[in-house]
């Protein structure tokens, strides 16, 4: 599994141990079939309901070749593009979360054999699927590392996270563009993918100029036919990388971000947004490192076997914060706070970085287009902090 | 710091256990006796005060329950191993159980209602942070109890007993709703022999011939000789607690020597599903027992 870098800071990384290699564009379809014969999953983007998304892939026609994507906040559409790109688009409604934290999981199971027997307490062991992730963007790469701190570095492992992710192979691509949602630069996320991956592509005029990041991805490399990479392949992989960062328009103002949020909870911005925030988890359910879930109790017909089954859950929903016969976060305005405050304040006190990585995706998903750069911009206009209010903040 | 089950890798493996004894304390509140099935597991389990564990009903859920027991099993002092610094075994040597004093809420806690002596259930933990036993050696010590707050503070009065030459003038202060809500009125008489114990109800009966009125006047008006060197512990509803604060800071003590225990929703009690935090705090692992000047703020914070 490649080491993530969770700082992500471009000038801090050391020089590659394996040189770049170039990969003429007909190489895609060997990659993947490279992968499969190594008893891979892979997975990558493709189009289905009019959206860029992951799915199971085995050929490269199932990539949205020549297809681009158009974002704003509440809007989402697909176009064609002018010419052949296979990575020509940046992120869609999926993450690839989806894959290392499944929405619907089993983490225990209870059978009885007879009514005076004990219960079989047991957890799932089935061996993790082997995913090759093909497509991951930089913020991508650094919400999978917000991830594992939260669910490999906590006093307590969750073994599906781990299981998945060590079995994780990981094809990161270097974004040649960027949607007007997207603010990675603010977040020191990307848009380059230094770290985390094993193999990361950039995508040039014939083909992708392959770089690689771990023996594993050595060892797949090594099975396909490059070429050297030359300074012409260089540079017009730097010139498309830098045309993402030209093209980034969105940014958040993160100084002294916990501060001021955690310091704000009593702001009239919180019922304003709720105001207009639906309550509708859709944020929580694009967002790459929301990782709030339930485990509910499913049993059988009989009643003898028990799945204990972890689900996808949001702060947003209602019963989130049920306690003793009331929901704590009963205004729509508490929970949108809860989250907010979580992902951009107390994220910091509780993993030691930020929850967000700069994707744009709850922009774009949100159906009335609650923009959470232009929420924090009006809470730090109006910034209600006394110097009596700092004790949240320390 | 928490300790977890010796040997559990997997952090969502619940334990087989079996029910062996109950004891009804009140209307709706109920101490049950829990032994692990597993002998090795059973002995290697160690708790603090103040610490829970999830009661696993197979097929309805699993409810976090404080536990309320002692280094023996249910009650008596002086039966303990171990010094203060070490985790109290829940059990004697002749009883491994764990003891959990709850009141029928939800639906976990109804179905465990209906459970006799011998129902297999399962249990997880023990998981969250404790009360600062260790640093009332040498101090006085005031416990506030409302209701069933009362159950997870008993393990600090068994703590206290077991040494009770360490540690200066101990009151416990337990207030409930009405007489029937006193919990463990059998045993108070025992500890007062050592400890002061002061009970008020908000609603007299006519079987009560004691204090009326909430637990937060007795705490107005007992002496506090020592403002600087006495802790205060807490559990109860969270106004009662709030307000049992701010009496003690008007009696001279600091939010640094007051400690609350604090609930919210909970469901994995590993710090994975987010449900119990309250600001930046995950109760099932930084708490459910803080110190006040940690949580000071975000409790003034409505809906947080």
């Amino acid at each position: 599994m490649a080491q993530p870098n969770r700082d992500n800071v471009a000038d801090s990384v050391p020089p590659p141990k394996w040189p770049a290699r170039f990969l003429p564009t007909a190489g895609l379809q060997s990659l993947i079939d490279v992968l499969i014969a190594d008893d891979r999953l892979v997975i990558g983007p493709t189009i289905e309901q009019q959206a860029i998304v992951y799915d199971e892939m085995t050929s490269v026609n199932d990539l949205p070749r020549g297809w681009t994507d158009v974002q704003a906040p509440g809007v989402y559409r697909l176009e064609k593009r002018d010419d052949d790109a296979y990575f020509g688009y940046v992120v869609g409604p999926h993450s690839w979360k989806q894959f290392l934290f499944p929405p619907l999981t089993i983490v225990a199971t209870a059978d009885r054999v007879s009514a005076d027997e004990a219960w079989d307490m047991q957890t799932p062991n089935e061996p993790p699927p082997r995913y090759a992730f093909l497509g991951v963007r930089a913020c991508e790469l650094a919400a999978i590392a917000v991830q594992d701190r939260v669910f490999l570095e906590g006093p307590y492992i969750d073994p599906v996270y781990q299981a998945r992710r060590n079995a994780a192979f990981i094809i990161a691509v270097n974004c040649t563009q960027a949607a007007s949602t997207c603010f990675c630069t603010s977040m020191n996320t990307g848009p380059k993918c230094t770290a985390g991956f094993d193999l990361a592509l950039t995508e040039i005029d014939d083909g992708f100029l392959i770089e690689c990041g771990s023996d594993a991805g050595d060892a797949i490399l090594q099975q396909l036919e490059t070429n050297d990479a030359d300074h012409r392949h260089h540079q017009r992989a730097t010139s498309a990388q830098q045309q993402a960062v030209d093209q980034i328009s969105k940014t958040l103002d993160t100084d002294g971000i916990r501060g001021l949020l955690l310091g704000n909870l009593k702001h009239a911005q919180w019922d304003e947004v709720g105001n207009r925030c639906l309550s509708c988890t859709n944020c929580t359910m694009v967002c790459p490192t929301c990782f709030c879930s339930t485990v509910k109790e499913v049993a059988d017909l009989s009643g003898d076997h028990v799945d204990r089954e972890r689900q996808w859950d949001s702060c947003f929903n209602v019963d989130f914060s049920y306690m003793n016969g009331g929901v704590v976060r009963n205004s729509v305005g508490n929970r949108y706070r809860q989250w907010l405050t979580h992902k951009l304040g107390s994220w910091h006190d509780q993993f030691g970085q930020s929850g967000c990585v700069g994707c744009g995706r709850c922009i774009t998903w949100c159906p009335p287009g609650i923009d959470l750069t232009e929420e924090v911009a009006a809470i730090r206009k109006t910034d209600g902090r006394q110097p009596a209010d700092s004790e949240i903040e320390s | 710091m928490t300790t977890t089950l010796p040997n559990a890798t997997n952090p969502w493996l619940n334990q087989a256990a079996t029910i062996v004894g109950i004891k009804s304390e009140s209307p709706g509140i109920v101490t049950y006796d829990i032994v692990i099935d597993s002998n090795d597991v059973a002995s290697g389990y160690l708790f603090r005060p103040g610490q829970f564990n999830m009661i696993y009903l197979p097929g309805i859920g699993e409810a976090a329950i404080s536990i309320s027991g002692a280094p023996c099993s249910a009650g008596g002092p002086g039966l303990g191993r171990g010094t203060s610094e070490t985790p109290e075994r829940s059990g004697d040597p002749c009883s491994l159980s764990i003891v959990h004093t709850i009141r029928e809420a939800g639906n976990v806690t109804q179905a465990l209602g209906k459970l006799n002596v011998g129902a297999r259930v399962g249990l997880r933990g023990p998981f969250g942070s404790s009360w600062p036993v260790q640093e009332c050696i040498g101090k006085d010590v005031i416990l506030v109890a409302g209701g069933i707050g009362m159950a997870p503070l008993r393990p600090v009065v068994y703590e206290i007993l077991r040494n009770r030459e360490q540690y200066g003038n101990v009151t416990l202060l337990l207030g409930a709703r009405s007489a029937d809500g006193l919990l463990y009125g059998d045993e108070i008489a025992e500890w007062q022999a050592s400890i002061d114990v002061q009970q008020t109800v908000d609603r007299s009966s006519d079987d009560w011939n004691g204090h009326v009125g909430v637990v937060t006047a007795l705490l107005e008006r007992m002496p506090i000789p020592r403002p600087n060197d006495t802790l205060l512990m807490t559990c109860g509803p969270e106004v009662m607690m709030w307000y049992a604060i701010k009496a003690a800071l008007d009696r001279g003590m600091n939010e640094q020597s007051a400690w609350v225990s604090l609930e919210r929703n909970m469901n994995c009690a590993i710090g994975l599903c987010g449900h119990c935090q309250l600001g930046p705090e995950f109760l099932c692992k930084d708490g459910p027992v803080f110190r006040y000047d940690r949580v000071a703020s975000i409790l003034r914070v409505e809906g947080l």
